[in-house]
């Protein structure tokens, strides 16, 4: 029974990092109908920005903040590159191509991801970066017979508490309500009056910004970052964000979540090496049977 | 015509229902079509005219009822299905293919009449060269019919509103049907086109051996053409017989709370 | 005889080098043709591999670009060529070129069984089946199921290309014509599909899935038929791939293969042949001509896809309609409209 616990906790860890990243892809496709491919990478290169400064701040920040805080100081300083970075790209490589149609946006987004992903190779080089041990909390617990990691439970809640935040932005704030305005119809809601740079700011720089903070924690998780994680978490969440329903934020929150703890446990109780292999056909069968996603609605379309 | 009610039916609804979760969009509905004749379907907006002409093409299935056409059942089948069976469409928002041209458009509409598959294509069999020449044939009869062929090569997007309405027409007659269903023909046609188009479909019924069943608001396209009118109002009928005795129909008005003749434009 | 005689009686070869559009595809012809003999064999195979890229391109054009379905999983059809042909080879002996069909075979069954159940989803949806679908068969591979697939190094040792008999494709000469004799026929094929009524429903598809089944068209039937198709021929590529390089592994078959493969035609411009081409050969030799870059070989690569889509979205060389079609050129007595 603590084993299956345990299992969850992890599962839930991972998932969390699924969901976070899936909620930046969640929000650029929901109102751009744009499956930013970049946006892993943005995640990754969060990861690099955050070792970096880890590594020449880590006198400083060992002094002033402790290692939490310093985790937390670096997610910040983190997630302020990353929006930079995600609003650059925005108008770099994605409006240009907006009135070309949504395949064009593809390749183009390709496009920025490949040079995303090789930006980071040539400044951090192609092997895999550690992030510095002595910056990690290592503090174990062990409750009831279970054991897990202090940095799991931080995590969980960092995460919940980012989640829960960006949850009440969108569902109880006006500004919110343009948002999922926008993604329902973008027209309309340009002739309601909504401003549509300001929802292409908010979702380019939180987006980009949840990636970030979520990259710094998966560096110190894991505790080693590679140029190519990018594409694996990106995937990964992406298939969150359609299995929760596209567009519909608290349902790529629950499928990352629930893509995390299915992994786990795909891996725990089937095979380690066929769980990705059993998260796909999941998704999949989900497809077949609820075609819009878990939580998506049926829209009919107007013939 | 005094026989017109022994005229065969060629297309009928019976107890036609459709429900879109708890409304009830289309109520125990029964139209009848007959041979040769002019049909329309009138009713205020959201009366569930639309849905009524989507489940007899194939799009939505009726929860209960039934659509027989030439004495088949066709309730349910596929829209390909039913375009075999020989009922072809417009729809109320043009759905052309934009992006192909207006001759390959109509084209389209020969789809089904022909056969040819994968060998007899990559291998350009003499069937295949036979049959595309008679769909090429036919194509340009029809886009000549509907007044197109100048703007034949023209992709489907680049021609004008009223060519547009007028190529779906034509496409839906590629198809070579017994009975066409037009939902909303005249919708966003001036003056000048609408009477182009009552005059057509009139030329229409008598030279080809077709029923005409349209969706209208336009008052004068409806009596102006129509054999017989069908009235609904929220998914159900509520009155039926010809113009003149629709016109004056207290609760046709009353469905329409006071449009009159004057509301020409949908 | 007669007959032949009859049917061929009315092809002149003035017809054929009549128009200068023809003039310039026999130029590229004979350009194609002279290359292998006048190049090195570095060259030669990378001409090599511009023609598996270009057959892979034209397959996943057929779902892509004539039907307008998303399909980023596309290199897991040239996964189960490429593995049919290593397998049955290695295992059971039987000459590549036997197994051509065979793969293709296979290919086309995969897609058929997996397609059936999804082929209704939403653009969107189907995307994300197809990028799963992809990368099962992947990780299917590396994990090496029943010991068949070799695991992460894959399976090596096969043998060149023959029909059992004396008849051997050995050279990086040989192999680069048969990819291009294959290239050349799909080229063929395709274009008088899309001539037929079977190239119009698909594209009525692409244009308006509701219209085009209200106006005939099986949308399902024809649906499976591009991804069964475009399986098929990938199949082939993938037979011909793993033959050259002897030896198979999941590395040639990623997520990132599938994604080159819709840029190919994206680039090149969706539904058109000619595009197809251009798209392939600026995938395949842009590294090469570009490799004096080195480091920032693909860091320019991606601002060269970016920059194409903002400058010519619709590909390099999009598909004409209502003008000339390119496959005027192969059946000299119909008349062009010109």
């Amino acid at each position: 029974m603590g084993v299956v616990f345990e299992q969850l906790i992890n599962g839930l860890t991972i998932g969390s990092f699924y969901a976070l990243i899936a909620l930046g892809y969640s929000m650029v496709y929901g109102v751009l109908k744009l499956i930013n491919f970049a946006h892993g990478d943005m995640f990754a290169l969060g990861s690099y920005v955050g070792y970096t400064v880890l590594v020449f701040g880590s006198a400083l920040l060992a002094s002033h903040f402790g290692l939490w805080g310093g985790m937390i100081v670096v997610m910040i300083i983190a997630a302020i590159c990353l929006a930079v970075v995600g609003i650059v790209v925005e108008r770099a490589a994605y409006r240009p191509i907006y009135p070309a149609g949504r395949l064009p946006a593809v390749v183009s987004a390709l496009g920025a991801s490949i040079v995303l992903q090789n930006l980071i190779m040539i400044f951090w080089g192609p092997r895999y970066q550690a992030y510095p041990a002595a910056m990690i909390p290592n503090v174990h617990l062990h409750l009831w017979g279970i054991h897990i990691t202090l940095l799991q439970v931080v995590i969980l809640l960092l995460s919940f508490l980012l989640m829960t935040i960006l949850y009440w932005i969108i569902q109880r704030t006006t500004f919110g309500a343009a948002i999922r305005a926008s993604a329902l119809d973008r027209d309309t809601a340009a002739l309601m009056g909504i401003n549509f740079n300001k929802v292409i700011f908010f979702i380019f720089t939180l987006g980009p910004a949840l990636g970030a903070m979520t990259g710094v924690m998966v560096g110190m998780y894991y505790r080693q970052i590679s140029f190519t994680m990018g594409w694996n978490y990106g995937l990964k969440a992406f298939t969150a964000t359609i299995l929760g329903g596209i567009g519909n934020l608290p349902g790529a929150m629950f499928g990352g979540l629930i893509l995390g703890v299915l992994e786990m446990f795909g891996a725990a109780y089937i095979s380690a090496a066929w769980k990705d292999v059993f998260v796909f056909v999941i998704l999949i069968l989900v497809l077949i049977f609820r075609p819009t996603g878990l939580f998506g609605e049926k829209i009919a379309e107007k013939v | 015509m005094d026989h017109r009610d022994s005229q065969r039916v060629v297309m009928e609804t019976r107890e036609l229902t459709k429900m879109f979760g708890g409304l009830t969009a289309v109520d125990t509905f029964d139209l009848q079509v007959r041979q040769g004749e002019i049909s329309s379907l009138i009713g205020p907006n959201g009366a569930g005219k639309t849905t009524v002409f989507n489940i007899v093409t194939g799009i939505y299935k009726p929860e209960r009822g039934q659509v027989i056409f030439h004495g088949t059942d066709i309730t349910g089948k596929r829209p390909d299905q039913i375009v075999e069976e020989g009922i072809a469409r417009t729809f109320q928002n043009i759905r052309l293919f934009p992006n192909m041209t207006c001759l390959e458009n109509i084209m389209a509409g020969q789809h089904c009449r022909a056969s040819s598959g994968l060998w007899s294509s990559i291998f350009r069999t003499r069937r295949h060269r036979e049959e595309e020449a008679k769909i090429r044939a036919t194509a340009e009869l029809r886009v000549r019919q509907v007044g197109l062929w100048e703007s034949r090569d023209d992709l489907a997007k680049n021609i004008a509103y009223g060519s547009q309405r007028m190529l779906e027409i034509g496409r839906a007659l590629g198809t070579e049907p017994s009975l066409l269903v037009l939902d909303e023909p005249s919708s966003g046609l001036n003056a000048g086109e609408t009477e182009h188009l009552m005059h057509f479909l009139k030329t229409l019924i008598r030279e080809e051996d077709l029923t005409i069943l349209l969706i209208e608001h336009d008052m004068n396209v409806v009596m102006g053409i129509s054999d017989r009118v069908t009235v609904m109002d929220q998914g159900g009928k509520i009155a039926e017989g010809r113009p003149e005795e629709i016109y004056d129909n207290d609760r046709v008005i009353e469905a329409y709370l006071g449009k009159n003749d004057d509301d020409g434009d949908a | 005889m007669k007959r032949l005689q009859k049917k061929y009686s009315n092809w002149k070869i003035a017809d054929y080098i009549g128009t200068s559009r023809r003039r310039i595809v026999f130029l590229l012809l004979a350009v194609f043709a002279v290359y292998p003999f006048i190049v090195s064999n570095y060259f030669v195979d990378v001409g090599f591999y511009f023609g598996v890229y270009a057959l892979l391109g034209l397959s996943l054009n057929i779902v892509l670009g004539e039907v307008g379905l998303f399909d980023l999983g596309h290199a897991g059809f040239y996964a189960i060529g490429a593995y049919v042909t290593a397998i049955l080879n290695t295992k059971l002996g039987i000459p590549i070129l036997v197994l051509l069909p065979v793969s293709a075979l296979a290919a086309a069954l995969f897609a058929y069984i997996v397609c059936s159940p999804i082929i209704h989803l939403r653009g969107d949806y189907l995307c994300i089946v197809t990028i799963g679908l992809g990368e099962i068969v992947r990780l299917a591979l590396i994990n090496n199921p029943f010991d068949l697939t070799g695991g992460p190094n894959g399976v090596f040792g096969l043998d060149y290309p023959t029909f059992g008999g004396p008849f051997v494709i050995d050279s990086p000469v040989e192999f680069y014509f048969l990819i291009w004799i294959m290239v050349a026929l799909s080229i063929v094929g395709l274009t008088r599909l899309q001539e037929s009524r079977i190239g119009r429903a698909w594209n009525c598809i692409r244009e308006d899935e509701i219209a085009a089944g209200a106006n005939g068209i099986n949308v399902r039937f024809y649906k499976l038929l591009a991804f069964v198709l475009g399986a098929a021929l990938a199949g082939v590529a993938g037979n011909i791939y793993a033959s050259k390089l002897m030896c198979v592994s999941p590395e040639s078959f990623t997520f990132w293969e599938s994604c080159l493969l819709f840029c190919i035609v994206l680039i090149g411009g969706m539904g058109s042949i000619p595009g197809v081409l251009i798209g392939a050969a600026f995938i395949s030799l842009f590294p090469e001509i570009f490799r004096p870059f080195a480091m920032y070989r693909m860091l320019v690569f991606g601002m060269v896809m970016i920059l194409m889509m903002m400058y010519r979205p619709g590909g390099v060389w999009p598909r004409k309609r209502g003008g000339i079609e390119f496959g005027s050129i192969l059946s000299p007595t119909r008349k062009a409209h010109e």
